[in-house]
């Protein structure tokens, strides 16, 4: 008997998918600077760490504090690669290359893997981040192999070009990336709907009753942790190929912990977090980074504000609107928002002030008091701009308060509003 | 012989000054399941507070102001911080320790920069204690011996005699009948994390004149304070103190041993070549190995005895 099978189109999703594709084939067309394509890349790249970074933090449940062993090791296999085919041991076309990354990422997965994914919770996040600080270690210990403290370079333009792709031009390196990040997107998509990744979901929210049915937890774990190994390697091999270099910072903690901030400042609980997490995370590092020496601070800060106040990410506050939206009840927040945005603005701006002012005075106050804050000059040794700063800040905080609070009434009021309509 | 017996003191000094660390960690994990990712940024502060005021009034009055202020810093993120992420779970508290060890490193090179302080041993202390053969051993390292023991000895005192070490050991396992007995156990909970830290942030006094201050002090230790806590056995208090002084010790005996496989083989009468297959494994020395040693006895820990040397539960 054939199976009868009903599935609407699922029009939403078809629009999200499309927009996403067509953003990231266009953008680079409207704007066409160095520094955006730069940007973008490292974004593409993102996006595929921090999903496979995310199967095992949203959809196992694992907190792992080591899953730059997985993408550096790809990027260090394929580095080791490129320049092999560049020696002419063997042939391998370019651009499928970061398969030699997923490749070496999984096998380290059965690796390591076994033994990490024995527990969760807490005991997974000890063991994940003793993993990487021996493989950071080891990478200092095999020369030969990791290239000691200058790396491993390589050059991505090899063999004869095919149809005028040579990788030589960033555009194409960019497209290249493209076409491998939406294709990871969509197999990590497809991944979520297949019975092994609702099995992780099951093991994730309640291990006990998954065992109970018949499952063995810690092979559901594993098995996970194998694929996500995979696809951070694939994300490795796509690095070596941008950057043209691969450094034991590859496998190093900050890597790690720098997925872990983007996964989950975009949101774990979503599948699209991570992507807007990757976003925000490389405007943080790349864009901010390049105006401030304090960026690093303000991505600290931002991390530990979602934790605290928005734990499910930006993902889960534009999620969190969706109804609000279709119920037309969006006119009652305009207001509350409009002023927790200017008073937020007033302590941002004492925040950054205050912070600034701090670097500036603590690296060059004897050389060079006097900076340039928000197109004001002045000198930072004087009390003036200090208490003003400060005042900011602090008035800032006072007044953001009360927005914040009537913030909190609109919500109590819709909430309210929409429980009567359902009930 | 007098390798050994410096290497020896070395290694206890070192492993008790790791258990400073430890203890702190293990208290607050068995209290409040909470794995304190920031223990070892308190550390760091701990040192930099040092510095800053021993610069002021000199580092007597430092050794006991900066634990102080230190369990200040804890106590307040206790307060403001964690019971806020508290309703999330633990995967949440452990975030929150995690971005906020994050923002500690980055708030030191925002005051202090990113080079190592001139944070020095004080005169009265730099010396040499005694004379072992012919090494002389140094005064400070005596010093640091001594207040570790002097704190150990003063935690088991409070913790077994005291009242509030009977409501915290009584809070560890039963929370629910300590506030029905009408403790306020969320302030307990905020002097026990208060507590670890300043002991962390006294490690951080001593620790950092004898090592370096600088701001990668804390991503340098505090993957080994973790090693220690698995291998000792979750929340186990003996557990970390034997795993404190092997790792201790480990680390101090592995860092001088300049012997490889090798070398091993060649005593033995086997040649192993330069292009012997794997060379690269067999000629490294014990003492190129030391940074992994830790990490491969935990891993080694985990497949073979996970619940760790004196732990009770396994995860």
């Amino acid at each position: 008997m054939a199976r009868l099978k009903y599935r609407p189109l699922n029009l939403g999703r078809w629009i999200v998918w499309g927009s996403t594709a067509l953003v990231m084939v266009v953008l680079p067309l409207i704007f066409t600077e160095g520094f955006t394509l730069t940007l973008m890349s490292q974004i593409g790249i993102g996006v595929i760490f921090a999903l496979s970074y995310n199967m095992l933090l949203g959809q196992g449940g694992m907190l792992s504090f080591g899953h730059a062993v997985y993408s550096g090791l790809g990027a260090y296999f394929t580095v080791h690669a490129l320049n092999l085919i560049a020696k002419g041991s063997f042939y391998f076309p370019v651009t499928l290359l970061p398969l030699v990354g997923g490749a070496a990422g999984l096998v380290f997965g059965v690796i390591f893997g076994y033994v990490t994914t024995k527990k969760s919770g807490t005991t997974f996040a000890m063991i994940s981040l003793g993993i990487g600080e021996m493989v950071f270690a080891c990478s200092l210990m095999f020369p030969g192999f990791f290239g000691g403290e200058g790396g491993i370079t390589t050059n991505r333009v090899i063999g004869q070009p095919f149809l005028g792709i040579t990788y030589g031009p960033a555009i194409q390196v960019y497209y290249l990336i493209v076409a491998w990040a939406l294709a990871c997107m969509v197999a990590m998509f497809a991944w979520t709907q297949t019975p092994l990744g609702r099995m992780a979901n099951a093991v994730r929210d309640n291990p006990e009753r998954a065992e109970f049915v018949g499952y063995d937890t810690h092979m559901v774990r594993f098995l996970t942790l194998l694929i996500s190994s995979f696809f951070a390697g694939i994300a490795g091999g796509l690095n070596c190929i941008n950057y043209e270099i691969v450094t034991a910072e590859n496998v190093g903690a900050l890597r790690s912990a720098g997925v872990l901030m983007a996964t989950f400042v975009g949101g774990a609980g979503f599948f699209f977090g991570p992507v807007i997490g990757s976003i925000v995370f490389f405007i943080m590092v790349t864009a901010v980074g390049a105006i401030t020496k304090a960026w690093a601070f303000y991505l600290g800060l931002l991390f530990l504000l979602i934790v605290l106040y928005a734990p499910g990410g930006f993902a889960s506050l534009i999620v969190m609107h969706l109804p609000v939206l279709k119920e037309r009840l969006m006119s009652r927040l305009w207001r509350p928002y409009a002023a927790a945005l200017a008073t937020g603005l007033v302590l941002l701006a004492g925040l950054v002030s205050v912070v600034e002012m701090i670097y500036h005075y603590s690296l060059e106050s004897k050389t060079a008091p006097e900076m340039k804050l928000f197109g004001f000059q002045f000198n930072v040794t004087d009390a003036v701009p200090w208490a003003v700063a400060v005042g900011l800040l602090v008035g800032g905080f006072i007044i953001s308060r009360f927005a914040w609070k009537a913030v909190g009434r609109a919500w109590g009021d819709i909430i309210l509003i929409m429980q009567q309509k359902s009930a | 012989m007098e390798f050994f017996l410096i290497s020896m003191l070395n290694g206890i000094s070192y492993g008790l000054l790791l258990f400073m660390l430890s203890s702190g960690l293990t208290i607050i994990f068995s209290m409040m399941g909470v794995l304190n990712f920031a223990h070892a940024s308190f550390y760091m502060i701990g040192a930099y507070f040092a510095y800053q005021v021993s610069t002021y009034i000199g580092f007597w009055p430092a050794l006991a102001i900066a634990p102080l202020l230190v369990g200040g810093v804890g106590m307040a993120v206790e307060r403001y911080g964690l019971r806020t992420v508290h309703k999330y779970g633990h995967v949440a508290e452990l975030l929150f320790t995690f971005g906020l060890a994050y923002l500690i490193e980055e708030t030191i090179h925002l005051i202090w920069g990113r080079s190592s302080m001139e944070y020095k041993v004080p005169p009265s202390l730099d010396g040499a204690a005694f004379t072992l053969f012919t090494t002389e051993y140094p005064l400070y390292r005596v010093f640091m011996m001594a207040v570790s023991v002097c704190m150990l000895i003063s935690i088991y005192l409070t913790l077994t005699r005291s009242r509030i070490g009977l409501v915290i050991q009584a809070a560890l396992t039963h929370p629910q009948t300590v506030e029905a007995l009408g403790h306020n156990v969320p302030r307990v909970f905020m002097l026990v994390f208060g507590g670890g830290s300043a002991l962390a942030g006294l490690a951080g006094v001593i620790g950092g004149n004898a090592f370096v201050t600088e701001p990668g002090m804390a991503a340098a230790v505090g993957p080994i304070v973790f090693v220690i806590v698995v291998v000792g056995g979750m929340g186990s208090l003996a557990g970390a103190f034997i795993a404190s002084l092997l790792i201790g010790i480990l680390q101090t005996f592995s860092v001088a041993l300049d012997y490889s496989f090798m070398d091993l083989a060649a005593r033995l009468g086997i040649a192993i070549g330069p292009d012997a297959p794997l060379a690269a494994l067999w000629k490294l020395t014990i003492s190129q190995t030391a940074p992994v040693l830790p990490y491969l006895l935990m891993v080694l820990m985990l497949i073979f005895r996970p619940k760790g040397i004196m732990g009770t539960r396994e995860g």
